[in-house]
């Protein structure tokens, strides 16, 4: 923790002095951890001279937080309207079966965490599947099926 | 000169500048319902309950929010609002354990008032999903218990841990139907900065924050908290001859109604079985002397005896005994020698009468009390 | 072209007085002739994903092999708002438009277009109509009957070079403001122009600018409300990322006639591209001197910053935005008072959405008489639609207000895929109603699209054909709704939960008679009682389809029967045994093993096992077509023969 301590006192240094500074913080925390531990909740809470209550509201309010350790990469499948009329939730219902974890949970070795979001504005190129920033469109079942057996395969041979 | 008039429900009614019309109306005696609204802390207007018609709003408007203006014209019951008001009932006891039987808060409770106030319509009601919220009750503090599924998220707790007590301990978190009362990191209240002041429970108006030992009281004492050097008015419930609640005199210039832990719990210790009603001496053997001293039976003893402690337990003196032998024991010391140390559970008049006694009678300014803020 | 000589490096060139801006701007021109074939590639975030970055490398080496990187430059441009169609490339001078360009056509391009001169066809656009090929942007009927004001600028453009926004007349209007307006003389031009907010509500512009003007206040902030919630809307986002100068621009004028010294773009976290050419945009503002102390050598100081927003649709709400930034959830405060008397930090704050700012220097440029001859007499202007769903040309739309519903989706749409009949049209997303085919020639305005039961909206336009049911859709906006509801009033969050359930209900077959009179009921409740705006418009796309299409939810709750064949428990799948061959496909194929039969026996679908997932349909060879799908009760569904 000492050397994530360090890490964290980093960043806030930057923030010292900014006002209504909290979500960019916990954004730039996020960033480094890939989740908001708690630990640096309180350690945030106090550098802002906020109630620790207060900073839990904000990291619980919006959807971008995590407080619980999320996989290396991210897949969120676009449920917005373009998607949706287009079979979005049949694509959310493969990726879950292949990944065998259902929506907002992370795989047991860390490796992937399935979310849905509600709108990329890639709606042009509905339905769309997003892995960590890189967009995957007009996906069909068959598609998401292949693009996630690939990375597990993936998976097998690193591990 | 600083009254607004308006009219209410065809009534003209005289308010103060700066009012809302909830105030307006309630000094009127004209009924609007509210959930959300305490009058100890600040109005959000979030459970629109006292949603009223204002003549030439576009929209319904919260009573409790809106400040009153000359010549408004403001209707606070209509088969419109009517309606409105019993969906949103409807769906706050679609979202709540009701089981009144149950419930300690059963017959104070806000959302017993607003039905039989408002009413529902059962028909819609039946189809509304009952969901058996299930969070995990909060028993972790001592003195009172969260239970998250009574409650209705009109953030009084919250508003009040924030704007009366100071502390934060709580916030309103996550978001649409998962909105919550929270501590951080939804750990037990008793691991939150809470101090246990108890003012969110006595504000609560549903059972979810009761305090963990719930008797009504038949008659009430007004007193003041022994505690400590502020002086906090009280009203001590009592039901037979045993204090069963504590509540805060809202009246009193001291405290306007609020209490801290202690004044709000701290109560049984006047009917404890250990409590002695009597001064307690504390002696040793090499100090008391064998012939004045009855030994204690294994059996207990009669507590309006004093006691000397002889060998680890306490034993039964007199009265007399007892201020014997603080007299002459007392006799030893004189002047600056000596030193008295007073309580705050005291009494003024005991205070007064010790320091008189330390003065005039040991000889010396020497004289302290306990509590001081 | 002596004037030029005094610009020594464009890249340390500091514009510090309106002449400046123009030496600056007419150098660049001069620049321009000398170049003499421009490729343009899309990088917005559509053509992205389709691949542009590789077909833009693709050019770049090309080119480099031939040794023409002097003559032939290759551009990074904004959305052409074809997004469907991508990448798309454009080759200057003649400006052909190419479409689905993979990178190995690159070659073809640069030898037959580039340097021949010679149109490569088979990346064309081909009219599905007519046959006929498009050799440019505006032979294709997607482009033909738009008006494109606020989109002029997207896929023409560096969206990151201010050199390129100057060029096409960029910070002119702020120039001119600065030198020959008054602050009010601003607000007065944009009240006439009759402008109004383009983020849904419409209230007028000039309006707010003015109220936000008049109370006086040490610091007053402008807001740029990029947080576009709305699923199913991506113009903002086009317009931050393929001109964001534009945006800035708008900022500081709007800054300039409040007076505001600070301004805050508020973008979505979805969209880094946005954020990443925003940042870049006012980097090189600043640079420049366009942004910070005493611009241009006024006295008008300005500075922008990027806030990233983080994930709460509900922030697009204007209170909600505000306590955001401020670095708390995002909860609607009750109005008044209202953001323009007491906003950030209590102060005087202005919150235009981004598309409303992108009008701003338009209309300073051309005057107010120019932009209010446009659109209809109540509605001024245009309005960007992102036209999705079962459409042909899914894309953008920029299009005159008062253009109807019908030329939005039939002539620039190019109507339903595949020769299915419309359904109907989904305007202004969760906030916004289903429009009938029979309304189809209302014209586009805030108060036409009210009137039917909709709005505009931030402008997402979800065409549906008759494989869409009706029910799902409502059910789908207010699962939407119930997610992103704050959550601390009572009927928003209560309610829409509760309309959710009962739409689930009926689409799971078990809908009550009675449910859609308690849907209204809940919906009243819900959009009277709700606190904020999102409450108060959530309950539109229940209340819409009810009214045009009641008769579908009928169907749904007393027959069973799901006409679009959506709702999967309504539907089942069978086998037509007459038609069956018996080859095994669907046997093979289906995940669950619900099929039973074997060769040379005619196959059954075991309805206990079947969970609908319609492969086998899929799979059953197009000549035997053996498979269907059928909703409502088994018994009256049992006719035979074609």
């Amino acid at each position: 923790m000492d050397m994530n301590t360090e890490k964290l006192n980093k960043i806030l240094a930057v923030f010292q002095g900014e006002r209504g500074g909290l979500i960019s913080i916990l954004q730039r925390v996020q960033e480094e951890f890939g989740y908001l531990p708690e630990p640096a909740l309180s350690l945030i809470a106090d550098f802002l001279h906020l109630p620790q209550s207060q900073v839990f509201s904000v990291a619980t309010f919006y959807d971008n937080f995590y407080l619980t350790r999320r996989g290396d990469h991210l897949i969120s499948v676009c449920q917005g309207t373009a998607c949706h009329v287009l079979g979005a939730r049949d694509i959310l219902e493969t990726a879950e079966n292949c990944l065998e974890i259902k929506t907002g949970q992370t795989t047991p070795d860390y490796k992937y965490s399935l979310e849905r979001v509600a709108c990329l504005g890639s709606c042009a190129l509905a339905p769309v599947v997003l892995v960590d920033n890189e967009v995957h469109s007009k996906m069909t079942p068959r598609k998401v099926k292949q693009l996630l057996t690939e990375d597990i395969d993936d998976r097998k041979i690193q591990a | 000169m600083n009254k607004v008039s308006l009219n209410i429900n065809g009534i003209t009614v005289k308010a103060d500048k700066g009012a809302t019309i909830l105030k307006a109306a309630q000094d009127a005696g004209i009924y609007i319902p509210t959930l959300c609204h305490c009058p100890d802390v600040s109005s959000i207007g979030v459970c629109r309950l006292c949603l009223v018609r204002i003549k030439n709003r576009r929209r319904f408007e919260p009573a409790c929010r809106t400040i009153i203006e000359e010549g408004m014209v403001v209707v606070t019951d209509d088969p419109e609002i009517q309606r409105l008001r019993q969906v949103i009932l409807e769906l706050i006891l679609s979202d709540h354990d009701f089981n009144c039987l149950l419930c300690p808060k059963s017959g104070q409770c806000r959302l017993q008032e607003l039905v039989n106030r408002i009413g529902f319509n059962e028909h819609r009601f039946s189809r509304l999903e009952h969901v058996a919220k299930d969070l995990p009750i909060d028993t972790s503090n001592p003195f009172f218990d969260f239970n998250p599924n009574k409650c209705v998220q009109c953030t009084i707790c919250v508003r009040t841990c924030h704007e009366i007590t100071g502390n934060d301990a709580i916030d309103m978190a996550y978001r649409s139907y998962d909105l919550r009362v929270s501590t951080f990191a939804d750990k037990p209240i008793k691991e939150s900065v809470c101090v246990s002041c108890g003012e969110c429970m006595e504000r609560c108006p549903v059972g979810a924050l009761i305090p963990k030992k719930v008797e009504h009281p038949t008659r009430e004492v007004k007193t003041t908290c022994p505690y400590c050097g502020v002086g906090c008015g009280l009203y001590l419930g009592i039901r037979g001859n045993t204090i069963v609640r504590a509540r805060g005199d809202d009246e009193s210039p001291v405290n306007h109604g609020g209490l801290c832990v202690r004044g709000r719990f701290g109560y049984s210790f006047v009917n404890s079985p250990d409590r002695l009603s009597i001064p307690l001496m504390r002696a040793y053997d090499e100090y008391a002397k064998p012939s004045s001293v009855v030994e204690v039976t294994e059996e207990g003893r009669p507590i309006t005896l004093p006691l000397v402690k002889r060998d680890g337990k306490f034993v039964e003196i007199t009265w007399d005994q007892a201020i014997k032998y603080v007299a002459s024991s007392l006799a030893h010391y004189k002047g600056d020698k000596i030193a008295a140390i007073s309580s705050a559970r005291c009494t003024n008049e005991e205070n007064y009468l010790f320091q008189k006694f330390t003065r005039v009678v040991l000889k010396t300014n020497n004289i302290d009390h306990c509590a001081r803020l | 072209m002596g004037k030029s000589v005094s610009i020594q490096s464009i890249e340390a060139y500091k514009i510090d007085s309106a002449e400046s801006l123009v030496l600056l701007r007419e150098t660049l021109l001069a620049d321009q002739n000398k170049t003499v074939k421009l490729v343009n590639v899309c990088c917005g975030s559509g053509c992205m994903s389709s691949g542009s970055e590789q077909v833009r490398e693709a050019f770049i080496s090309g080119i480099k092999g031939l040794e023409l990187e002097d003559e032939i430059k290759v551009k990074k441009t904004g959305c052409h708002g074809f997004c469907e169609r991508g990448p798309i490339v454009v080759v200057g001078p003649e400006n052909i438009f190419y479409q689905h360009v993979t990178k190995e056509d690159v070659p073809e391009i640069i030898s037959e277009t580039l340097l021949e001169d010679r149109v490569v066809k088979r990346l064309l656009y081909e009219d599905p109509v007519t046959g006929q090929k498009c050799f440019h942007e505006n032979d294709i009927p997607f482009y033909k009957k738009q008006k494109r004001i606020v989109l002029k600028n997207c896929g023409n453009i560096d969206p990151t070079s201010i050199e390129d926004y100057i060029k096409v007349d960029g910070f002119q209007a702020f120039a001119k403001i600065l030198s020959q307006m008054a602050p009010e003389g601003v607000i007065e031009e944009i009240k006439l122009s009759g402008l109004r907010g383009r983020g849904g509500a419409g209230f007028p512009t000039g309006i707010k600018w003015e109220t936000a003007r008049n109370v006086s206040s040490e610091e007053k902030y402008i807001i740029c409300n990029g947080d576009e919630g709305d699923p199913g809307a991506f113009m903002d986002r086009s317009v931050m990322e393929g001109d964001p100068y534009s945006v800035i621009e708008g900022m500081m004028i709007a800054g300039y006639a409040i007076g505001a010294s600070q301004g805050i773009i508020y973008v979505r976290a979805e969209y880094p591209l946005a954020v990443h050419h925003l940042s870049t945009a006012i980097a090189r503002a600043t640079d420049m001197g366009l942004l910070g102390h005493n611009i241009m050598g006024r006295g008008f100081d300005f500075v922008i910053k990027v806030v990233k927003g983080a994930g709460a649709f509900v922030c697009g709400e204007e209170t909600a935005l505000i306590a955001s930034i401020e670095g708390k959830s995002g909860r609607p405060k009750p109005k008044p008072p209202f953001p323009a008397i007491q906003g950030l930090w209590g102060k005087p704050t202005v919150i235009n959405n981004v598309e409303t700012l992108a009008n701003v220097s338009r209309i300073i440029l051309n005057g107010h008489e120019w932009y209010s001859q446009i659109g209809t007499a109540t509605d001024k202007g245009t309005k960007i639609f992102s036209l999705v769903g079962k459409v042909r040309n899914v894309g953008l739309v920029e299009v005159e207000m008062g253009t109807t519903l019908r030329e939005i989706i039939f002539d620039i749409g190019g109507g339903i895929q595949g020769g299915k009949d419309f359904k109907a049209v989904q305007t202004g997303g969760p906030s916004g109603g289903c429009i009938p085919e029979e309304l189809l020639d209302l014209p586009v305005g805030y108060e036409s699209l009210a009137k039917a039961g909709s709005i505009i909206g931030s402008g997402g336009m979800l065409v549906m054909d008759e494989d869409t049911c009706i029910v799902n859709i409502a059910r789908y906006f207010l699962d939407f709704a119930r997610n992103e509801s704050c959550g601390q009033c009572t009927p928003c969050r209560l309610g829409t939960k509760q309309m959710f359930n009962i739409l689930q209900d009926i689409t799971r077959g078990k809908g009550r008679p009675g449910d859609i009179e308690i849907l209204l009921e809940l919906s009243d409740a819900v959009k009277q009682g709700s606190l904020c705006g999102l409450g108060m418009t959530v309950p539109n796309p229940v209340l819409s389809t009810i009214r045009y299409f009641r008769k579908e939810y009928e169907e749904h709750i007393l027959e069973g029967r799901c006409r679009a064949l959506v709702c999967r428990a309504l539907i089942f799948y069978r086998i037509k045994d007459y038609r069956c061959k018996a080859c095994m496909k669907c046997l093979h194929a289906c995940p669950v093993d619900a099929i039973v039969g074997a060769k040379w026996q005619v196959h059954e679908i075991d309805q206990s096992k079947c969970i609908k997932c319609g492969t086998c349909m899929e799979v059953c060879p197009k000549r035997f077509n053996a498979v269907e799908c059928v909703t409502g009760k088994i018994e009256n569904s049992g006719d035979k023969g074609e």
